[in-house]
């Protein structure tokens, strides 16, 4: 297997000559399987730090490699086709007149046969409980639906990497379930490294590791339970922390003592019965 | 969403016509053009008008729709038939109306050129009813295809035009959606006068415009993404395929060719 991550190496980037740095000396990597949740204010960089890892901006200063290669204007063809990427806006990434055209066009652009696209466009909506939308043109779907035949779309040209640049931030609660259900799905039924960009702490808890960026810098990198430890910190950059875990902390405060950050419901009421059992 | 959404006037259906392949049906229209203006005689217009009819009658479309799709090239043909009538001064004469004389001649070509504008009007718009906006336009790639050798963006136009079917209904959805909230404001789109109604589109007309050109931008992003780098290379899911019925139409159109030229005076 080898070098089977993204990695990114003392990466700096403006957008222009005269314009300040957007990413400062920014180093990290995307292991092999790996989810990694992104977080941080607007403006921070997120969106910037996706469109480098699949060649849609360069960075002037450090390098980006993606399974060992270099991201280049050279390398960017089989780049984007090992990281696929999930936009925000359900409607603008849409290129289809109808759900099986938008999923076959990658596919197209990377010149499959038209026998593996039919193959492929069946998995892949399959894949994301899409199945029996072939034709059904975009406008008689909901944001949540297009957001996943927007997933298939990635998944059919079998990338190793996808990125999810606030893809659920446009959509109602029901269409944010759908989406983090189908991602975890896809995650665990395949050989995929995950980024997720959002502004939700819930979408975080899931992840393996997060990263937080503040200002064009990594402000912290760590697991989901490291993170909520620093409510303080967190609030002073703008982020917010779940529920529980501001629930957590009163609890603390009022003198129960919790073993150990719990990042849902489940956790929290786990850690209350053992406390009552106990005492 | 409603049915309204629907771009164009396609109706769907399995007829004969439906199944045809949509080059075949552009490639016929195109050939039929021409040829409608050999007709020089009854016999020829008969036939001309039996193979429009023909194939009006076995696309299943019912005739309530295609007298629709006429409606508004009615002023045109009766304009032309007027045009003809007053304009042509040959043959014997046949009325005179308040001192205007009206010649046989005159009648004879009005009558042919109004019944030349009715046949190749029926037989476009049964392309646009039994063909899809898409199929179309796979079409037109295929059939400007050789035209790539000289350098015309082929691939770009059809591509254009497919995003365009795709795009069409959600800016439709857009400007409902503004015009509701510029409504709830007080704007008022039907009454005043012109200028009034022209002040009250503007703030319709800007918002669409700046989120057009939001999507094109996203769009053109999300393609790249994609691995989109022009026609170059590219496979196609979508294919066209010629079949018996094509076949068909193909002998058919010959015979009435024959049928033209052996009937032209
Ligand atoms: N196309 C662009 N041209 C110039 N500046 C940009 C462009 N896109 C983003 N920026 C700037 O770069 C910074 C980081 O933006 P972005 O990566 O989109 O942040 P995030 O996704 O975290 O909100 C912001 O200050 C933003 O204004
Ligand atoms: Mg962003």
């Amino acid at each position: 297997m080898g070098n089977t991550q993204i990695e990114f190496r003392n990466v700096s980037f403006r957008y222009q000559e005269d314009m300040p740095w957007v990413l400062k000396d920014v180093s990290f990597t995307i292991n092999n399987n790996e989810w990694v949740a992104m977080i941080g204010h607007n403006g921070s960089g997120k969106s910037t730090i996706a469109k480098l890892m699949n060649g849609l901006l360069f960075p002037q200063e450090g390098e980006i490699l993606v399974d060992g290669q270099q991201v280049t204007a050279s390398s960017v063809w089989d780049i984007r086709r090992k990281v696929g990427m999930v936009f925000q806006n359900p409607d603008n990434q849409f290129v289809g007149t109808t759900v099986r055209d938008d999923v076959a066009f990658g596919m197209e652009n990377h010149g499959m046969a038209r026998d593996l696209m039919l193959k492929r466009i069946t998995e892949s909506l399959e894949a994301v409980g899409m199945n029996g939308y072939e034709r059904h043109e975009p406008h008689r779907l909901s944001g949540g639906q297009k957001q996943r035949v927007a997933i298939a779309s990635v998944l059919a040209v079998s990338p190793q990497y996808i990125i999810l640049d606030e893809a659920t931030a446009m959509l109602d609660p029901k269409g944010r379930k759908e989406i983090m259900e189908t991602i975890r799905e896809v995650q665990s039924a395949r050989d995929l490294s995950l980024v997720t960009i959002t502004h939700d702490l819930l979408e975080v808890t899931q992840a393996d590791r997060v990263i937080v960026m503040n200002g064009g810098e990594i402000w912290m990198e760590g697991t989901p339970r490291e993170l909520f430890r620093k409510k303080e910190q967190l609030i002073e950059i703008g982020l917010d922390t779940p529920f529980v875990s501001k629930l957590a902390e009163e609890l603390k405060g009022a003198g129960l003592p919790l073993t150990r950050e719990p990042l849902n419901h489940q956790e929290l009421l786990e850690e209350l019965w053992t406390f009552h059992s106990t005492r | 969403m409603s049915n309204s959404m629907i771009i164009g006037q396609y109706i769907p259906g399995d007829s004969f016509v439906h199944r045809l392949d949509p080059r075949s049906k552009i490639a016929i229209i195109f050939f039929f053009v021409i040829i409608v203006f050999f007709a020089n005689s009854v016999m020829s217009y008969g036939l001309l008008a039996l193979f429009a009819i023909g194939s009006a009658a076995t696309s299943r479309i019912p005739l309530t729709y295609i007298m629709k799709g006429l409606k508004p090239v009615w002023f045109l043909v009766i304009f032309t038939f007027l045009l003809h009538l007053i304009v042509t001064k040959q043959g014997e004469v046949l009325v005179s109306i308040l001192g205007w004389e009206i010649y046989e001649e005159g009648l004879i070509q009005g009558a042919a050129i109004s019944l030349r504008f009715f046949l190749l009007i029926m037989v476009t718009s049964l392309l646009t009813f039994t063909t899809t906006p898409i199929e179309i336009t796979d079409a037109i790639e295929e059939l400007l295809g050789p035209l790539k050798k000289v350098n015309f963006p082929v691939h770009e136009l059809a591509l254009m035009m497919s995003i365009s079917l795709r795009f069409i209904p959600t800016l439709m959805q857009e400007t409902e959606k503004i015009s509701k909230a510029q409504a709830s404001r007080g704007v008022d789109f039907r009454t005043g006068s012109f200028k009034d109604r022209v002040k009250a589109v503007i703030p319709l007309l800007v918002p669409l415009f700046v989120s057009a050109f939001k999507r094109a931008e996203e769009l053109a992003m999300a393609m790249e993404a994609r691995g989109y780098q022009g026609g170059e290379g590219r496979t196609k899911l979508r294919e066209l395929h010629l079949g018996k019925s094509d076949v068909y139409l193909y002998i058919m159109f010959i015979l009435l060719v024959i049928g033209l030229f052996l009937t032209r005076s």
